[in-house]
Parts: structure tokens; sequence; C-alpha cells
């Protein structure tokens, strides 16, 4: 379970980009973060791992107090989070095989990392996930000949093969046509049940928010002003997360899809 | 109907005074700059005829009669040439790391700087004048001189490289928990590869024109028989080094080229 308590994130420019946020997510939900840009969802999925750090608070995960770790004990609770970024971040000069033992790195020791020879039951393991997502026929082709919904799910896989208990994942659809980003959310979703996983999505797409998660966050200005069911996400919710517009059309087209057919997964 | 409003590009220069203060400045130094010039024309007539001459004795180039130092020379180049590359690259690779601002603490960041600096202060002919005087004449003074100049070009170019890689690659590599050499080997390795292994070929190629100019000073290598030749007036073997000089520098450019198109 991932616990923060009265996290406070301020930049050395004096802006606040997170006022007291506290927030549980139990092992194995699928949250979704919403808000406008610039409310501080990067920057509190970033806190957890410390790529950034907070400047006051508590982060729990399991046992460990996050936000105490020294150098060496950061690095080794890193590897039970899972991180899937907004533009992939795959190392694009490498191959997809090499991007995908990249999340074993935390276990293995550098020489063997260096000379690519990971233990056969990461390679084993590497394999299964990628054909878990379609791509094991790519294993050695290099990350940027990859299109934008295949390099995500080469993502995907680096962040699994961690074998994480939490998964953060930064605004994963920003840069991805609809159907894709509804097939990456999917994956995303199934995976995490598959395995058990907690997650928190940060996303600025509403709909896509309502179809996949059950628990919806609402940040606004670095503070959470919604935490709840997505169907609780009503004209005024939304006014006090995003301002003042007209969400009809938002709400009531999350209740049309909802009633349609369902998309076929595809490769 | 609507008034029409003027428009202009704004100048680069805000304040006119100061805008055209400096176009006049710098006219006036010009002018005066080629004013104090002189120009001895009887003497440039005089070094016209001269340098017919000269440049007449060239041919034909003799490669004969002084092949041995000839090849002794440029065997002694190339050796320069290579060792100094390998050496200074392998130097310049924990001083560029450190020069990086992105990957360096402060103090570290600082003091990589100032070697780089340092470095890249003194020409290949002065370092090589001055590894003369502690070491002595030959091709070990003129292998220190380019090994030096090699870790101020190097680390400069690899510090900045650094600094303009992609820091989402950088920071997805981190987020895994890997060790500090592991994310350099994962995550900035491959951003900065490519191009450093041109640039090592670009590097080579400069030593080895370099090792002909710190031959020059006393640092051995084909400058230095080169300087031989010229010393004995014995221009028609001159033209042959040079002839050899121009050849191996456009060998080594266009397979540099090959690889940097290859790499790429």
């Amino acid at each position: 379970m991932l616990r923060i308590e009265n996290l406070v994130m301020q930049y050395k420019t004096g802006d606040q980009a997170l006022k007291n946020v506290n927030l549980e997510v139990p092992n194995g939900q699928v949250m979704a973060l919403i808000g406008p840009s610039g409310a501080g969802k990067s920057t509190l999925i970033r806190c957890v791992n410390r790529l950034v750090e907070p400047t006051s608070g508590n982060i729990h995960l399991g046992g460990i107090q996050l936000n105490k770790l020294g150098t060496r004990e950061l690095r080794k609770a890193r590897r039970r989070m899972g991180m899937i970024f907004q533009e992939y971040a795959l190392v694009e000069r490498l191959s997809v095989m090499e991007n995908v033992l990249s999340g074993r790195l935390g276990y293995v020791g550098f020489w063997r990392s260096f000379f690519r020879k990971f233990p056969q039951k990461d390679i084993d393991e590497a394999f299964r996930l990628l054909e878990r997502v379609g791509l094991d026929h790519m294993a050695d082709k290099r990350a940027d000949e990859l299109s934008g919904g295949q390099r995500q799910r080469v993502g995907i896989c680096r962040a699994l093969i961690q074998d994480p208990e939490l998964l953060l994942v930064d605004e994963p659809t920003a840069s991805l046509d609809p159907k894709t980003s509804r097939q990456i959310m999917r994956l995303i979703c199934e995976l995490c049940e598959e395995r058990h996983l907690a997650a928190i999505i940060n996303i600025h797409d509403v709909l896509l928010a309502q179809m996949f998660a059950r628990r919806i966050v609402g940040l606004q200005l670095g503070e959470i002003v919604y935490d709840g069911p997505p169907d609780g996400l009503t004209s005024d919710v939304l006014t006090q997360i995003y301002g003042e517009e007209d969400w009809e059309a938002t709400i009531q087209k999350v209740e049309e899809e909802e009633n349609g057919s369902e998309e076929q997964p595809a490769v | 109907m609507s008034t029409s409003r003027n428009w202009k590009r704004p100048p680069f220069i805000k304040n006119p005074t100061l805008r055209w203060g400096l176009v006049l400045g710098a006219a006036i130094y010009l002018a005066l700059a080629f004013g104090t010039m002189e120009v001895n024309w009887s003497r440039v007539a005089e070094g016209a005829t001269r340098g017919k001459r000269f440049i007449a004795a060239f041919f034909p180039p003799d490669f004969s009669s002084r092949l041995d130092s000839i090849s002794d020379g440029i065997y002694e180049s190339l050796w320069m040439t290579v060792t100094s590359t390998v050496i200074g690259i392998a130097l310049s690779i924990p001083v560029g790391l450190g020069a990086a601002r992105n990957l360096a603490y402060k103090p570290v960041y600082y003091f990589c700087r100032g070697i780089l600096a340092v470095s890249r202060t003194f020409p290949e002919v002065i370092l090589a004048i001055f590894f003369v005087k502690l070491f002595g004449f030959g091709p070990f003074a003129g292998f220190l001189a380019l090994s030096v100049g090699t870790i101020g070009f190097y680390g400069k170019l690899l510090a900045e490289d650094i600094e303009d890689m992609d820091p989402v690659q950088a920071e997805a590599i981190k987020a895994t928990g890997a060790r500090w050499l592991q994310w350099l080997n994962y995550a900035v390795q491959p951003q900065v590869m490519p191009r450093m292994i041109g640039l090592g070929m670009y590097r080579l190629d400069i030593n080895f024109r370099e090792s002909a100019v710190v031959g020059i000073v006393g640092g051995g290598g084909i400058g230095a028989t080169l300087l031989t030749s010229f010393d004995r007036y014995e221009f028609d073997s001159a033209a042959a080094i040079l002839m050899i000089i121009i050849g191996i520098v456009m060998m080594v450019e266009y397979s540099s080229g090959y690889i940097r198109r290859w790499v790429q």
C-alpha cells in the first residue's frame, strides 16, 4: 500500500506544486489522477520515486518510508516502483530487448549488464512480456524504429519486468491517437489486474480516466479537490477541477461509450 | 474603414545612439587598421620572382633519395597520431563526464572545466615547445602535446554532448533503480556514442596534421623530416613529404566520413 501524508513540494522559484497532499492507494487499486496542466500530477508521482525531491511530508510504500532513504536504499526501493512515461522515454539507440532488460538493472551487477549477460530467467521473462504485448518478434529492432503505440508497449514491459508493487504512469496516452490510447490504457489495466498491481495513472483525458479507472482523484493547483468513483464526476466537480466550461458533452459521451460494444484488442 | 498601422521589424539594438555608434566605431577601427598595414610593394615584387623559383624547385618531387628518413618520419607521425588519440580520448572521458553540468557536483564540475580550459588555451605548437623543453627533442614530446590537445578538444565536446542529451531517457533508466555506472552505460552512452565516434575520427585526422606542425618545433615525426629537408634546401624532397601528408590527410578524412555515416 502506498500512503502519502502531508506532501508539500515547493520549487526553488517559490511555486508550490503540491500543497499538503494526503493520499492512500491500496494494493491492487488502479487510480487515475486527473487535473489541468500544471496541477502537479507529474510532480506528485515523481515525488513518490524521488525523481523530484519533496520539500516535506512522508511517503510510505509497504513498510518503507521512501522520503527518508539514502542513495543505496533509494535505488533498491525504486526497483519496486515501475514507471511509464509520456513520451515513452525508451533509450532510442538501444534495441527493444535492451530497453526491456534495462528494467532489471537494479537487480544485476554492473559487468553483467555491461556485457548484456542477463540471467536466463530475466531473458525468459522479457520474452514472456514482449509476447504478452505482441512484440516478441521485434526484440532486436532498435527502439526508434517502432511506432508510438509499440514504443509505449515496450515501456510497459520495462516497468513490469522490475516486478514492481506499484506502477507510476505519467500521461501514457498523451502522444497517441485515440484508438491506440484506449488499447494502451486497457493493456495497463489488464496487466495491473493480472499481477495485482497498484497504479497511479496521470491522465488529462477525463473520458479515458472514467472508462478505465475505478477511482478518480482530481488535483487542482496542488490540492486534491475530488476523490471518488468515476460516475461522481459531475459537471460541478469538473468545473471545480478544470474551471468553468460546458461539461455536459463529456459526461454524456461516457455513458454512451459504456453502453457501446467493446473494442477488439489489436496487436 | 480602419486606419492602416505601420509595421517595421524591431531593430536588434533598440537604442539608436548605441546602434549607430557601434556601426561608426567599427568603420573607423577598420579604416585605421587598414591604414596602419604597411605594404612594401618593391619587396612584394622581389619576393614574387623568388617565390616562382622556390616553387619551381619543388618539381619534380623526389621520393627516392631521402626515402629512409621520410618513411621513418611517417611511421613516427602515425605512431604519435594513433597513441595520442587513444590516450587523449581515454583521459578525456572522465574529465568530460565531470565537466557535464547535468552529471557532476559543482566542485567536480568547476575542476574539470578548469582542466579543459587550460588544455584548450594553448595550441598544440605551444604545448609541444613546452614538452620539448621538459623532456627533450623527439616524438615523446610530440605525443604528450597531442594528447593534452586531444583532452581539451574531446573532453569539451563530450561534456557538451552529455549536457544536450534527452533528460527523459536518462530519468527512465534512473527510475529502474540502476547503479550510476549502469545508468551511464544504458542511458548516457547510447545517446552520445555515434557523435563521439565521429569526433574521435575527426580528432585522429587533426592529430595527424598537427603531428607535422609539432615536429617543426622538435616534437619528432614527419614535421622534423620536413624541417630538415627545408634546412638542407632539398625542396624536391620537401615536396614529396608535403604530397604524402596531403595524401594521408585525404585518406583519413575520407575514411572518417565513411565511418561517421556508418555509425549514425
